[in-house]
């Protein structure tokens, strides 16, 4: 087990906490639930173009972070996996996602703190599922 | 127009979050997802954060406004997709934020792990409408909708 240091516990809650924080504010001005995943598919769900203009700005300020922390703190950004595996994942994340109604965000953090037993149960098998992928990647040889 | 202003803002402040949170590393999300080998626990007081701040704030809020709210049962599509989700970000070791917050990397891996992302959602979308619009979907299967997340 890796032993985490004080510093990465506080940069994890601190990171926590804004996410958080960004999700309150997300539901307290517009009443809408910060879940990623169905935040993105809202953006090409039927509807007026007023309708999707709040999901599109939410997801250009997720842009617009990613854009600061490629010119203020680089070093965030990990080494993403290969092309092929990328593409296998991305389609496997977006499709369970759909799906299963909820992500990290939606499930793991909004689900979660509203009490939801659906949320509950369905980050408990999302953790469980990559769990299991990451030891059968380990066990194929395959570092993750 | 205000409205518009604070969304970016949120989504401003959420992938800042991700970001110092650790978020952006795939190799620190398979290690957390280790738990049979070097388990690193660190991203589970990303969450734990998130849910402190984010379970108290919410008990402040809906005392003025109530908000979609999904009441429904566990069922077959949220435990299948929730598992097939599960494979990929351990595969991956992107989730949905993440995701979009790395595109602005412009790094290949991040590109098509976006664009795989996106494809596979809207072609599950289309499913489901075009499942919905042949048979009568039984009333309240699909009533829970998108109010998870």
């Amino acid at each position: 087990m890796v032993i985490p240091s004080a510093n990465d516990i506080l940069a994890a809650l601190g990171g926590g906490a804004l996410i958080g924080l960004a999700a309150s504010a997300y539901l307290w001005s517009h009443g809408r639930v910060a879940g990623i995943s169905g935040v993105l598919a809202s953006l090409f769900a039927p509807g007026d173009r007023a309708t999707r203009a709040v999901p599109a700005a939410f997801i250009g300020g997720l842009v617009l972070a990613g854009l600061v922390l490629r010119g203020a703190a680089p070093h965030v950004y990990g080494d993403g996996p290969g092309l092929g595996t990328a593409l296998l994942a991305g389609a496997l994340v977006g499709v369970g996602t759909r799906l299963g109604n909820g992500c990290t965000s939606g499930h793991g953090v909004c689900g979660i703190s509203r009490g939801s037993v659906r949320s509950v149960v369905a980050t408990l098998v999302f953790i469980a599922t990559g769990a299991a992928t990451v030891l059968a990647l380990r066990a194929l040889g395959v570092s993750p | 127009m205000i409205g518009l202003i604070a969304a970016l803002g949120a989504g401003l402040v959420f992938g800042v979050g991700l970001g110092l949170a650790g978020m952006l590393q795939p190799a620190k999300v398979a290690g957390f997802l280790d738990f049979f080998g070097d388990w690193d626990p660190t991203l589970g007081f990303v969450m734990a954060g998130a849910i402190a701040v984010h379970a108290t704030a919410r008990w402040f809020i809906l005392r003025r406004a109530s908000p979609a709210h999904a009441a429904g049962r566990v069922d077959s599509p949220l435990l299948i997709g929730a598992a097939v989700f599960g494979i990929g970000w351990g595969l991956g070791g992107y989730c949905p934020g993440p995701a979009v917050v790395s595109t602005a990397s412009l790094t290949t891996p991040a590109l098509a792990f976006f664009g795989a992302m996106l494809a596979g959602m809207l072609f599950l979308d289309r499913l489901r409408a075009i499942g919905r619009s042949a048979p009568p979907t039984p009333r309240g299967a699909e009533d829970h909708g998108d109010a998870d997340g």
